[in-house]
């Protein structure tokens, strides 16, 4: 037997020492394997036969109760389902054009203050203060008392100049509380990459600009994308929100089908469409994370 | 400026880090083509004197000038003078995210505006000489030690300094790269480039340093030219420093 501490490289011995670490893969089939990393064939198998029993006996348990056909006419029904689909597809069209202006302007704003914190010297002292406030008064207001303020509060104004449309100022909110969260997630990609990359761009002879935007700001953004693309997944849930504006979103037309119908299966179907964008999301910011992990640590010569 | 002036001057420079006095009043004077090693016992003052030169870290009283001018006064355009300057750090510092071509190329680029192919082949040319050549699109992390602290040499060579600063460039290597970081550093000294060193390695300062100047606690305590400084140290502390290097067999 090869010693113990070793980090194997023949499968065969893999199989047998399951608890022994894995050699670094960081390939998509590493994720979609990882359930069943460290065992052979036949583990797979059992694996499905036992994971097909646990289900089918919880599914089978669920649908056999007696609470079953009225849960199921009430949430699951399929003449709702159909009948609500095409309104609530059509709201949430609405979520993803929101979501899309959202992404647009978060990382910009976002990196617009995280930048303005990280200046140096007195004459940036209002930048630094202006980032400061920004960054505490947004993340301090609940995203959904920001929203109701903007949204019903300034279109009743009637501002000069700027927009009305509740959607502008939904987009405003949401493009604000999340922008206070992605800069401090940034500075603290800024803060994590070390002193000494500072001093040997300045020696160049680079500005304070050019440091950072061609020495700190790769690193530090390299540094936190697991942190900004689990944002993003919030963000994309986050803006189902909007819908207390009476913007007629995914939900938002869901409601109105339910305050019809008195059934819920159009919630049902605006949560379907919610997870077929969130959960592949989610997969992905897996899998990205542990590529970036192990690509990291395979680099430390 | 004459030529016989002294190229780089410091008069008094004093620092400090909070409470702790690190510079104490530091006068040295480099004239043109020499190499001036620095030793001296740890936190002596080496590093922060040569960041000092370099503008990095501000400096409390005295002055640095550079050909006579005075570069920590006020109103000195502190980028202009680090173009004139090249400083290579003990931990190299090379920016992890680029290839050695672009690392040393992002200075002349971005802060001398040369053209991108006119400093690639300026950069091509350095790091043949340095035997780099078939490392210029190698990742920091993928060369050795000694491999990143040539390219280091290199990217603060680029700008064509007047005067380059060496901050214990060998200290962070294994001990059989150093010989070949420390061929270069000799070779830049027979072309006569105006050189201040930081350095524990006495064998090195004896063969290439035009003076040696032992620093402690924050002063310039002796200068010497190696052959005498070495064998004839004039202060207690000197000698005992020396003494514990030698025991030590640095020496």
């Amino acid at each position: 037997m090869a010693e113990p501490g070793r980090s194997g490289s023949e499968p065969v011995e893999l199989t047998e020492r399951p608890e022994e670490e894995q050699p670094p893969r960081g390939r998509l089939l590493a994720s979609v394997s990882g359930f069943f990393a460290e065992e052979g064939a036949r583990a797979v198998v059992v694996a499905m036969v036992s994971t097909i029993v646990f289900f089918g006996v919880a599914i089978a348990l669920v649908v056999s109760s007696p609470n079953w056909p009225k849960l199921k006419s009430q949430f699951f029904s399929a003449e709702d389902f159909s009948a609500s689909f095409p309104d609530v597809l059509r709201g949430f069209w609405l979520n993803i054009e929101l979501f899309f202006w959202a992404m647009l302007v978060i990382p910009v704003m976002a990196m617009l203050v995280a930048v303005m914190r990280s200046l140096r010297g007195p004459a940036f002292f209002p930048f630094r203060l202006l980032a400061v406030v920004f960054t505490d008064l947004f993340r301090g207001i609940p995203l959904y008392l920001l929203i109701v303020l903007l949204g019903f509060g300034l279109p009743a104004l009637d501002l000069g100049g700027l927009p009305n449309g509740v959607k502008f100022w939904g987009i405003a909110a949401l493009a604000l509380s999340y922008s206070a969260y992605t800069a401090e997630i940034y500075r603290s990609g800024i803060d994590a990459v070390p002193e000494s990359q500072r001093s040997s761009a300045r020696a160049l002879g680079l500005t304070q600009w050019q440091a950072l935007r061609f020495a700190i700001l790769p690193q530090a953004v390299r540094n936190v994308v697991p942190a900004l693309m689990n944002t993003v997944v919030s963000l994309q849930k986050d803006v189902a929100l909007i819908s207390v504006l009476g913007i007629r979103d995914a939900v938002r037309e869901a409601e109105i089908y339910t305050s019809r119908t008195f059934n819920y299966t159009s919630y049902v179907v605006a949560t379907l469409l919610f997870l077929l964008i969130s959960v592949p999301l989610t997969r992905f910011v897996d899998w990205f994370t542990g590529r970036d992990r192990s690509m990291r640590s395979q680099s430390q010569v | 400026m004459t030529d016989d002036s002294p190229k780089l001057v410091l008069e008094g420079v004093h620092k400090s880090f909070g409470d702790k006095q690190v510079l104490n009043g530091i006068d040295l004077a480099i004239d043109d083509h020499e190499v001036v090693c620095l030793i001296g016992p740890s936190g002596c003052g080496k590093s922060t004197l040569l960041r000092c030169v370099d503008l990095l870290d501000p400096i409390d009283a005295g002055s640095i000038l550079l050909d006579g001018v005075d570069i920590t006064r006020k109103g000195v355009d502190a980028n202009e003078v680090r173009r004139r300057i090249g400083i290579v750090f003990q931990s190299f510092n090379l920016f992890p995210h680029m290839s050695v071509l672009d690392n040393v190329t992002l200075g002349p680029r971005r802060a001398l505006g040369v053209r991108k192919a006119e400093a690639e082949a300026n950069a091509m040319e350095l790091l043949e000489r340095f035997g780099l050549a078939d490392k210029a699109d190698e990742y920091p992390n993928r060369i050795s030690g000694g491999q990143n602290q040539r390219a280091a040499v290199v990217r603060a060579l680029m700008g064509d300094p007047d005067v380059l600063l060496l901050d214990e460039i060998t200290s962070a290597l294994d001990p059989e790269l150093v010989g070949e970081v420390l061929s270069v550093i000799r070779g830049l000294a027979e072309r006569g480039l105006t050189m201040v060193l930081a350095t524990h390695e006495m064998g090195f300062a004896r063969d290439v340093a035009t003076t040696v100047s032992f620093l402690h606690e924050g002063r310039v305590l002796e200068s010497a030219p190696p052959a005498e400084l070495f064998a004839d140290p004039r202060f207690e502390r000197t000698q005992q420093f020396l003494r514990r290097v030698s025991e030590a067999g640095r020496l």
